[in-house]
């Protein structure tokens, strides 16, 4: 029997079907809302319970804080007695009015109303720097690095404090405060950090004995204890052990605390980097004739620095919210303004504190939710291009 | 010809200073000197700066009498008997409890959100992962602050306080718990639950071994739960209950008698323990994520149920990932508990770095030791940490 006529044979039997049949639609229990409905919340009698009492607790939560901060929020008021039950006779929620009063406070701090709007120049000028560093299609991002690293810092300087000679009256650090402090606070960190952090890191990982020993000893004892202490060590160390004309402002002692915590932290991320490296890259450059510091600053770094970058941006987060903490030793960042306000009895009632509180969180919430959302993002393009 | 190959044999003249070898010391030097510079001038400033401002140096102020109170005290301690090393004691253990207590909770707390993020219930896995998200994304001070300024001070006061049934009180003076006081015949349940932990040891070893040399296994939980539990609360009943209550009373201004926990300790406790728990849920995700499937996989193959394979084969793997940084954490919350200082809770910053400092204006030796301390709790931590790494690395070729 030839290939041919078995085929015919087969074409032949009338019980064989010549066409596909059409699939089926799955059975309508597994597709749509209701299949994921089943997959997904209902699948054992286990998650059926578990289900319903996240169901009740989101019913019983949610409500809760939309009553609280909008349905019964005070929306206009000039004083506490707008946000207090026993005068308004009815629930009250978050109270508003003391915010809008006090929001400028919370800006500025006590820095002089005519002088604020070099605040806002300061403010703008780090928001295009941030931009700039942070957009990866910019144009020029090398001008960048050195606006942000270089410009921007001497020029937010003589903004800030002032300058007589310009034309710009000095202002006393005394007076800064709220989110002005934070970002000057968190912006020092972030600058100071990631130079001082690559010397520190290169310097662990030196072939010469006293280099690497000192930067471990360094690294290992600011790590090792809490950024409190440091602080604490930075305001009152400090002031003996420089001549006394020279000993300097509460502010700046609080920036050279942040500034050490935040290097030895940076260190071991940039270290973590370096180490990612493989030991070819290195011999490769030795080889082609570099000399160290070409090594690093043309081959190693770029490597290695772009790597960490989602743990970069994760150090800045903690350093962020870390900035609270100069609250401690007396000094008015956003928190400290809050809890000024707070007690202020012009606004005192039962809601202010959560109102306040309120407030610092959307604001710590915002700036920490948006960077660790962009260092995902790298790390997902880092994976990508790893991919190839 | 030799001549020539001598020469080449003989390494390149290289001018000194080019010569890496010297380089490198004398960068070292140079480095060296800058240091012991800068050591040198702040310790000749700071000598000059407290001759003039007639402060003491030196650690005499150890032995002398503190003057404050300590609201929490875990030892004995009184503002006119007790020295300043007394304080610095009570201080640290106040550190110790928060931190031993905030350890516990962060860790319960941690593991049930770190396995509700990657449960197959869509809901447990958002409300878990938003837990993560939010805690992690505010500072923990601001959390402090909002559990004590917000809520726990925002109860009523002691007049008004809220009654909890089995005679506990709820104020903004804090939480009044009944104590435990026992009457004679407690130590005979004391005698048992002790010969209960050596038991369930024994025989914890004994079942192991059998199982090594028979296969056979024994019920250890059943006998462990058995031993702990059931032989001292028979001894409990069988002495007709030696153990009686010290209820709090509930005065006009006061409330006495019973276990107070201060608002402060609360609210450091909860914000402790609810912010390195987010820390904590990531942790465990990671490690158990680590795992491969095929591991479980392969198990099953093998034939082992779902709860065997969990046990012997995932999570093993899983906490050799989870450890060392879960051990960071638990570092983090012990250094984080000094946030106690804004709060009011008595922690070794508060009393030591805060009271004792302010009195004697002893900065350097003052600041010095509360450094030591944490730096020794860190290094401790962390040498048992490279010991348990190396014993439970992977035995590579």
């Amino acid at each position: 029997m030839t290939m041919a006529e078995g085929d015919l044979a087969v074409a032949e039997l009338a019980f064989v079907r010549r066409t596909n049949i059409a699939p089926r639609p799955p059975p309508a229990a597994m597709t749509g809302a209701v299949g994921w409905l089943r997959e997904n919340l209902l699948s054992t009698p286990f998650n059926v319970g578990l289900t319903i009492v996240i169901v009740l607790l989101l019913a019983w939560a949610v409500p809760e804080l939309v009553k609280f901060l909008l349905i019964d929020a005070v929306w206009s008021g000039t004083d506490r007695d707008a946000c207090l039950e026993s005068v308004q006779h009815r629930e009250i929620g978050a109270c508003w009015p003391f915010v809008w009063e006090r929001l400028p406070y919370f800006i500025y701090g006590s820095y002089p109303i005519p002088q604020r709007w070099r605040v806002d120049v300061f403010l703008a000028m780090l928001a295009i720097g941030v931009v700039w560093l942070l957009w990866l299609n910019a144009p020029r991002r090398d001008l960048g690095a050195i606006y942000f690293f270089v410009i921007l810092p001497i020029a937010s300087f003589i903004l800030l404090t002032g300058w007589a000679a310009i034309g710009l009256q000095p202002v006393d650090t005394v007076l800064w405060g709220g989110v002005l402090v934070t970002i000057v606070v968190a912006s020092v960190g972030i600058v100071v950090s990631l130079p001082i952090g690559i010397l520190l890191a290169l310097g662990r990982r030196s072939h010469m004995p006293a280099v690497r020993t000192l930067s471990v000893i360094f690294i290992e004892f600011v790590r090792g204890v809490p950024l409190v202490t440091v602080l604490f060590m930075a305001g009152v160390m400090l002031p003996l052990f420089v001549p006394e004309q020279l000993s300097p402002d509460k502010l700046v002692r609080a920036l050279i605390g942040i500034a050490i915590f935040a290097s030895a932290y940076m260190a071991e991320v940039v270290r973590a980097g370096l180490q990612a490296i493989p030991k070819g890259q290195y011999e490769g450059a030795m080889a082609v004739g570099l000399r160290y510091w070409q090594m690093m600053r043309l081959i190693i770094l770029p490597q290695a620095l772009k790597v960490t970058i989602p743990n970069i941006v994760n150090t800045y987060i903690g350093l962020f919210k870390d900035t609270t903490l100069v609250f401690i030793v007396g000094i008015f960042d956003l928190l400290r303004t809050i809890e000024v306000a707070r007690i202020d009895p012009k606004w005192a009632t039962p809601v202010t504190s959560t109102t306040g509180y309120a407030v610092a969180a959307i604001f710590y919430l915002v700036f920490c939710y948006g960077m660790s959302r962009y260092a995902r993002a790298m790390e997902a393009r880092l994976a990508k291009s790893d991919r190839r | 010809m030799s001549s020539e190959l001598s020469a080449r044999a003989r390494p390149a003249q290289v001018v000194f200073y080019n010569d890496p070898k010297f380089r490198s010391i004398a960068y070292q030097l140079v480095l060296c000197a800058m240091v012991a510079f800068l050591v040198y001038g702040a310790a000749s400033n700071a000598i000059d700066n407290l001759a003039r401002s007639h402060i003491a140096s030196g650690f005499g102020f150890w032995n002398s009498t503190a003057g404050f109170d300590i609201s929490q005290t875990l030892i004995e301690y009184s503002p006119r008997g007790s020295t300043y090393g007394r304080a610095f004691w009570v201080g640290l253990l106040n550190t110790l409890l928060v931190a031993g207590l905030g350890i516990v909770f962060a860790t319960i707390l941690g593991f049930i959100v770190g396995i509700s993020r990657l449960s197959r219930n869509w809901l447990l896995a958002k409300v878990a992962g938003g837990y993560v998200e939010t805690i992690r994304n505010l500072p923990l001070l601001l959390q402090l602050l909002f559990w004590y300024n917000a809520v726990l001070k925002a109860l009523p006061d002691i007049r008004e306080s809220i009654a909890i049934p089995g005679g506990a009180f709820l104020n903004n003076r804090g939480f009044f718990l009944p104590l435990p006081v026992s009457k004679s015949g407690f130590g005979a349940v004391e005698i048992a639950l002790l010969a209960g932990i050596v038991a369930a040891i024994a025989f914890y070893v004994w079942a192991r071994k059998r199982q090594e040399r028979t296969g056979q296994q024994a019920p250890v939980l059943w006998v462990t739960l058995a031993l702990l539990i059931g032989l001292p609360l028979a001894v409990f009943v069988l002495t007709g209950f030696p153990l009686g209550f010290e209820f709090p009373q509930a005065g006009r201004f006061n409330i006495t008698g019973g276990v107070e926990v201060l608002p402060e300790f609360a609210a450091l406790l909860f914000g402790l323990s609810i912010y390195t728990a987010a820390f904590i849920a990531e942790v465990v995700r990671a490690g158990i994520l680590a795992v491969s499937r095929g591991q479980s996989e392969a198990a099953y193959s093998l034939g082992l149920r779902p709860g065997p394979t969990l046990r012997l084969v995932v999570i093993p793997q899983a906490m050799r990932v989870i450890i060392p940084p879960l051990t960071s954490q638990y570092l983090n919350l012990t250094k984080n508990s000094s946030l106690a200082v804004a709060i009011g809770y008595p922690d070794l910053v508060q009393v030591f770095t805060g009271t004792v400092l302010n009195q004697t204006g002893q900065a350097v030796e003052v600041v010095a030791i509360t450094m030591l301390v944490y730096l020794v709790i860190s290094l401790a931590t962390s040498l048992l940490m490279n010991i348990y790494n190396s014993r439970m690395a992977l035995a590579e070729r």
